[in-house]
């Protein structure tokens, strides 16, 4: 795979799969706001997705489109970072989860805003926006959980601890790339620890470092979240509403 | 193309009989907030005659990235420039310069406000912190309100609720 075209087809997928992880809290979440809120947000990151596996088939220049890039690649050929096919777990860890992943596309599409690609450009500044809202979203309540009652405050530890080792994923250096990830680092350290100090959460030991979701090696959950997202495509080729 | 849902609906959903393509483009109203106009909302960037072919090509930006509301935009946008005399019009999406808020007219706020949607306050530009001003009351005017909800019915609005008149309303964030 070249370059440009590996660096938004994974761009993409963080944002599929992490769309397509919230849209499964839809009438599950623990009340009507927070269900409308996971809903948006998990919309807010298909349109990203969209946007960005549109231009990664374009890039590629093998006639796949969006849908093509979607519904039609086996688990080994995703590109997403490990981060966003955990399972929900519980509302703590999906919102530990919100906040790690809302504060690397922040820094990460702001840049991308300001590099060379005028498409990556576009769709930087437009997605930072809404990357933006997310991030308030999930700071605040992990400070409403971390800094609650005692049983509020270990659920959003434990959370925190859960979904800390696949933070750096993100963060692995790609030198080669419109930008570098590595670079991303400090800021999401400093806005994320502030964040976590307020919520009276401890930052766990980042011994444990988990990878390979950029190489298109995944955890089992990834082939489970496919099998469900693109069965209907599958089964009806060229569906639509 | 769904049947319309209303009896007595119109199918098109340009407002008045138009003969000019931007003025029909202008005219379509926004699928989910059927107050405004996609020209109010600054989704309309522009209604140009390519000159070789003699084709209109309209040029829309989303509101947000995913805002589900496009493809139905879109197709409004045909059908008004079919009536209107262009049945081969080019509808194209930028996504830069990305959509404010700040683009949505005078008459589209003022419009919005009769509706009972609040509307936004203008975007700061010189932090990244937006400040938080108080939003009043589309129904009684009162600034006694509070937020319900951080996100709505739609990408673009939030729920609030008036603390004077106790009716909860939908507010456009602004972006």
């Amino acid at each position: 795979m070249n370059g440009p075209f590996a660096f938004t087809l994974a761009l993409g997928d963080d944002a599929l799969i992490a769309a397509q992880r919230l849209a499964e809290w839809t009438t599950r979440a623990p009340e009507m706001e927070e269900d409308i809120a996971l809903a948006n947000i998990a919309l807010d990151q298909l349109g990203a997705a969209r946007l960005l596996l549109s231009y990664a088939g374009e890039l590629e220049g093998a006639g796949r489109d969006e849908d093509a890039l979607a519904y039609l690649r086996e688990d080994r050929e995703f590109r997403n970072c490990l981060l966003v096919e955990l399972p929900n777990g519980d509302f703590a860890v999906t919102m530990a989860k919100l906040l790690v992943l809302s504060a690397y596309q922040l820094p990460l599409y702001t840049a991308l805003a300001g590099c060379p690609d005028e498409r990556l450009a576009a769709i930087g500044a437009k997605a930072r926006k809404e990357s933006a809202y997310h991030l308030d979203h999930a700071t605040l309540w992990v400070k409403r959980l971390g800094d609650g009652t005692e049983e509020s405050h270990r659920r959003m530890q434990s959370g925190i601890d859960q979904v800390w080792p696949y933070a750096h994923e993100l963060f692995a250096a790609r030198p080669d790339t419109p930008v570098d990830p590595a670079t991303l680092r400090a800021e999401f350290d400093a806005a994320v620890g502030a964040v976590l100090a307020e919520a009276t959460i401890a930052v766990p030991d980042s011994g444990w470092a988990p990878a390979g979701g950029r190489d298109g090696v995944h955890t089992e959950h990834l082939s489970y979240l496919l099998a469900e997202m693109q069965v209907l495509h599958r089964a009806h080729p060229g569906a639509h509403w | 193309m769904p049947t319309p849902g209303r009896t007595g609906e119109p199918r098109s959903r340009v407002v008045a009989p138009v003969t000019g393509a931007r003025e029909a483009v202008a005219a379509v109203v926004d699928p989910e907030i059927r107050v405004v106009t996609i020209d109010d909302l600054g989704v309309l960037r522009s209604v140009q005659e390519d000159p070789g072919t003699g084709r209109v090509v309209v040029t829309i930006t989303p509101t947000y990235t995913g805002c589900p509301a496009m493809d139905v935009i879109r197709a409004d946008i045909r059908r008004a420039l079919a009536a209107a005399g262009h049945p081969d019009a080019e509808v194209r999406t930028v996504h830069s310069p990305a959509w404010s808020t700040d683009w949505i007219s005078d008459a589209g706020r003022a419009k919005l406000a009769a509706a009972g949607i609040a509307p936004p306050a203008p975007v700061r530009r010189d932090g990244v912190v937006a400040l938080a001003l108080a939003v009043r009351c589309p129904r009684c005017g009162s600034p006694e309100t509070e937020q319900i909800s951080r996100f709505g019915s739609t990408a673009c609005k939030a729920l609030w609720r008036c603390r004077a008149c106790a009716e909860p309303f939908d507010h456009v964030k602004a972006l």
